[in-house]
């Protein structure tokens, strides 16, 4: 039974539910709502609510669970013969699934088990796959045959079973909830209940999305640290993946590019954002604020691949042409300085409308007490209120630099893909017009196009990402400590 | 500060009159103004940056919304078209796009002669048309079969080259030393334009065609992108805001103050502060790799999406239910409601449009991000549409930032054009989701 058609089921099944469920609770108190324990449509609700829950609570376990189980019995029938020397299980399994949903798609007599398996049958059987629009790469083996036979009739046979087990879940719900409706039950406790639970997993999300992001990386990790030497990946100076094997796969190269790209993101945007953010809050009239303001904030909805276009095609060329062919220091228009400025307009308005919030957030009576002294207005602000907004400038700033470290497509559209390498001397390390290439830019290009999650080639980008994540978390825990901190001082 | 207390300590009468100010004072207004200029400096740094991107995007990209396309009249001779003559769809569809292209040769030709243009050196004159259009004529005839045997007017796309030679990216220099354009038929175009059978047009093709190939700029559009976009929208929508919704009213006003909770939102804070090439590469090892759903499909990517909008809704739906007064929920509870008959009578619909404002903002942030796609596989070419939902959101689609991103790396400058365009497209997109977000903040906005 498809999917779609299960669900449907059970959503009339509780429509009714919802239905029969207010009318007995009515008949039960006569006909007088006014004697029940709550609002009649509680009963309908109470009754619908445990004929969803169940039904699809079950549903959706089964779903994961089932793939995994076939899985692991198909791929223990799977003789070691059928395993060539170049591939591996997890390969053969991926070919095993593919037959497996092409053969859903042709007729059953093919597939009758007393069938003799012979060559001229499976090559027939490849192009009649073909026809069907599962081509394969190559001959399928015998093996493969039986294996995707059965991993078929297994999920046949599974999806049947939890179609009749969702759907007594669902009229065992039915049953035991209209049963135990009367006018006495408390249905709007039950129910309230059951809304708060809902309440409580959604909320949850948030933690199990975080749990996801560490494990889906630390197990990649875990293998990438199994076939490859953890000393070399941290201390290592050589960026060369090679996908013969023996590569020099080292984050030293890519985080010295990560974070001099950064740092000339920085450069830009803490000055730009700071002094706009001081102007447009301690001199601007309010006309010039409500021009101002907004259109610095529309550079923060702007999206990143706008940026990086932006940096190939105008700035890159540009700084290239007017600054460093020029000057002899380069031939790339995609470079450090490049990306890094691009990137330090992006920055702009995260740096300014947060020291704003904070700038504004300066008590009065401290810039008052300075101008009762004599102090003229920009006496005031660098004397008093940077120093006092401080912590909170400090924060804004460490926010922007761990979107600076984590942001890509301005680095891969600006920066290049050579990675830094430090055996060539500290002049073309520090030269802002030379290419160089970041964490998240070699995260990208590893895992984009044919990958093979076997690889230590591959298996980095999980390793970099994991890296990534540790720093930017650890940025942003930092400034978030800072800025709560400063709030509480003043509020 | 320190200045003015050492003033003071002098205690020295002050020479020279009130209205003229002395050494120091002018030095002191003079910084005074310097920092004034520094401020005015740095806003209009700011704000010429976004000028600039601006217009060098408008600049490079108006280019891709109006396309040259040449006029021609084809024979559509039935001895080629349709052997047997019996009109049967399924057997002309066995003539291939070869079968085609002497058509157009034919076509163009007849055409150079009727006008009495003669180039000296006109090579491949057929060159100037698109290998697009004989793909594009055999599904005019397909789709039309009764017109064979006609001679019908059919508007063909010009070449990549011949439409950069109007667009200003192709010279007559630079024709000499391309390999796909000859300086005659650029003369050739000219003449062709002077009769009337070549002209620039709007390009519809751009926003509803799906993407072509490499050599093939000037048929590429967006269709598939757009579509792509718009389902993972849909997927961010139907899960993002009830899931936020729910976590917010949960967190707002059931949540007791526990270590749980103070974790979920440390949680939410740091999660909207990820990288979000970390959320791609959750999707490929969790969607793609452990649960086994497909690549390129809309479903991953609105997964993705929908994850990293979370905490943004999140956090625009407590501000404003935190908005709502307390006052409102006491008069509820007064009069007998449950808790929850308070939050879901009264204080969410008062919230509502806070909300929505809140949740078209992060969709708008959803539309845009290209990083996590480029991991789930949207990078990959798809060139068939892909189906009505709810199947269409398993099938392979592109999307509109990653298009951008894909047409950046190809190596035909027309391409840039294209690019630059799609980026139109899509700022127009985000820029009618926050006018909507905007109207509906003044719209329906209380103050209490």
């Amino acid at each position: 039974m498809p999917l779609i058609w299960l669900i449907a089921i059970i959503l009339v099944l509780a429509a009714v539910g919802f239905v029969m469920g207010r009318s007995r609770a009515v008949a039960s108190a006569g006909g007088d709502a006014r004697v029940l324990h709550s609002l009649p449509s509680y009963y309908g609700w109470n009754v619908a609510l445990t004929v969803i829950t169940p039904a699809f609570g079950l549903l959706v376990l089964w779903l994961l669970v089932q793939p995994l189980w076939i899985e692991s019995r198909v791929s223990s029938q799977l003789p070691d013969s059928a395993i060539s020397d170049t591939s591996t299980r997890g390969l053969v399994m991926s070919d095993v699934r593919r037959v497996s949903e092409g053969l859903e798609a042709l007729d059953a007599p093919l597939l009758a088990s007393e069938r003799a398996v012979d060559e001229a049958f499976l090559s027939d059987l490849r192009n009649r796959l073909g026809a069907a629009g599962v081509a394969l790469g190559s001959d399928i083996s015998p093996e493969v045959f039986v294996a995707a036979r059965s991993y078929r009739s297994l999920s046949s046979w599974g999806e049947t079973l939890m179609s009749v087990a969702v759907l007594l879940a669902a009229l065992g719900g039915f049953g035991v909830s209209y049963l135990v409706t009367n006018k006495d039950f408390r249905a709007r406790n039950t129910v309230e209940r059951g809304i708060l639970t809902v309440l409580i997993l959604a909320a949850s999300i948030a933690i199990l999305t975080t749990v996801g992001l560490v494990f889906s990386m630390l197990f990649e990790a875990r293998n990438f640290f199994a076939a490859h030497s953890w000393q070399d990946f941290f201390f290592g100076t050589k960026w060369a993946p090679d996908f013969r094997g023996n590569s020099e796969l080292a984050i030293l190269p890519l985080l010295w590019g990560t974070l001099y790209i950064s740092f000339i993101a920085l450069l830009v945007a803490v000055p730009v954002g700071l002094f706009a953010a001081i102007y447009l809050s301690e001199y601007a009239t309010s006309r010039v604020r409500s021009v101002a303001k907004p259109a610095i904030e529309v550079l923060a909805g702007i999206p990143t691949i706008v940026y990086g276009l932006f940096a190939l095609i105008t700035v890159g060329p540009m700084l290239r042409d007017y600054f460093a062919l020029p000057l002899g220091l380069g031939q790339s228009s995609s470079s450090v300085l490049t990306a890094g400025v691009v990137m330090g307009i992006m920055l702009i308005p995260f740096v300014s409308s947060l020291s704003d919030d904070i700038i504004n957030a300066v008590p009065q009576a401290m810039r008052d007490g300075s101008y009762g002294l004599g102090a003229t207005q920009s006496e005031t602000i660098r004397q008093v209120v940077v120093p006092a907004a401080l912590p909170g400038i400090v924060g804004a700033i460490l926010l922007a630099a761990s979107r600076a470290i984590g942001e890509t497509m301005i680095v891969v559209l600006g920066a290049g893909a050579a990675a830094a390498q430090f055996d060539r001397g500290l002049g073309e390390l520090v030269n802002p017009f030379e290419a160089m290439t970041t964490v998240t830019v070699k995260i990208v290009s590893q895992l984009t196009g044919d990958t093979d999650f076997s690889s230590p080639e591959t298996l980095v980008a999980f390793a970099l990402g994991l890296s990534l994540f540790t720093i930017t978390l650890g940025l942003n825990v930092l400034a978030l400590w800072i800025v709560r901190r400063y709030r509480e001082q003043y509020e | 500060m320190s200045d003015i207390t050492a003033n003071s300590a002098s205690g020295a009468p002050r020479k020279g009159s009130l209205l003229v100010q002395d050494g120091r004072t002018q030095r002191r207004n003079a910084a005074e103004r310097r920092f004034q200029i520094y401020g005015m400096i740095a806003v209009s740094v700011a704000v010429l940056a976004l000028i600039f991107l601006l217009t060098s995007i408008v600049r490079n990209g108006i280019g891709a919304f109006s396309q040259t396309f040449i006029t021609l009249d084809v024979v559509l001779a039935e001895d080629k078209l349709d052997k047997t003559g019996n009109r049967d769809r399924d057997e002309m569809a066995k003539v291939s796009t070869f079968g085609y292209a002497p058509l157009i040769t034919a076509a163009i030709e007849d055409r150079i002669a009727a006008e009495g243009i003669e180039i000296e050196g006109l090579s491949k004159p057929v060159d100037l048309i698109s290998k697009q259009a004989a793909a594009d004529l055999r599904d005019f005839v397909l789709a039309n079969t009764d017109r064979v045997g006609e001679t019908v007017e059919f508007q063909f796309l010009a070449s990549g080259r011949i439409d950069g030679y109007y667009k200003g990216r192709v010279t007559m220099a630079s024709a000499e030393l391309d390999s796909n354009v000859t300086p005659q038929q650029l003369m050739l175009a000219d003449a062709l334009k002077d009769t009337g059978a070549l002209e620039r047009t709007f390009n519809w093709g751009f926003i509803t065609s799906p993407d072509a190939s490499e050599n093939r700029p000037e048929a590429s559009g967006l269709g598939v992108a757009i579509l792509g976009s718009l389902y993972m929208m849909i997927v961010v929508l139907v899960l993002a805001l009830p899931i936020g919704v729910a976590a917010s009213i949960y967190l707002e006003e059931f949540a007791p103050k526990n270590r749980l909770t103070d974790l979920i939102e440390v949680n939410i804070s740091n999660l909207a502060a990820v990288p979000s090439i970390v959320f791609g590469i959750l999707g490929l090892a969790i969607f793609i790799n452990f649960a086994g759903l497909p690549q390129s499909a809309p479903i991953v990517g609105g997964l993705v999406l929908t994850l990293m909008t979370l905490p943004t809704i999140i956090i625009a739906t407590r501000a404003s239910l935190k908005s709502v007064p307390p006052s409102i929920r006491e008069a509820a509870l007064g009069v007998g409601a449950s808790k929850m008959q308070t939050v879901f009578h009264h204080v969410l619909p008062l919230a509502a449009p806070g909300i929505l404002t809140g949740t078209i903002i992060g969709l708008a942030q959803a539309l845009g991000e290209t990083a996590p796609l480029l991991l789930i596989g949207m990078v990959a070419f798809v060139r068939e549409y892909p189906g009505a939902p709810p199947e269409g959101f398993f099938d392979p689609a592109s999307a509109l930032p990653v298009q951008i991103y894909n047409w950046t790396t190809r190596s035909d400058p027309a391409f840039v054009e294209r690019a630059s365009g799609a980026i139109i497209v899509l700022l127009v997109f985000l820029l009618l989701m926050n006018l909507i977000a905007i109207i509906l903040r003044r719209r329906f906005e209380r103050r209490w």
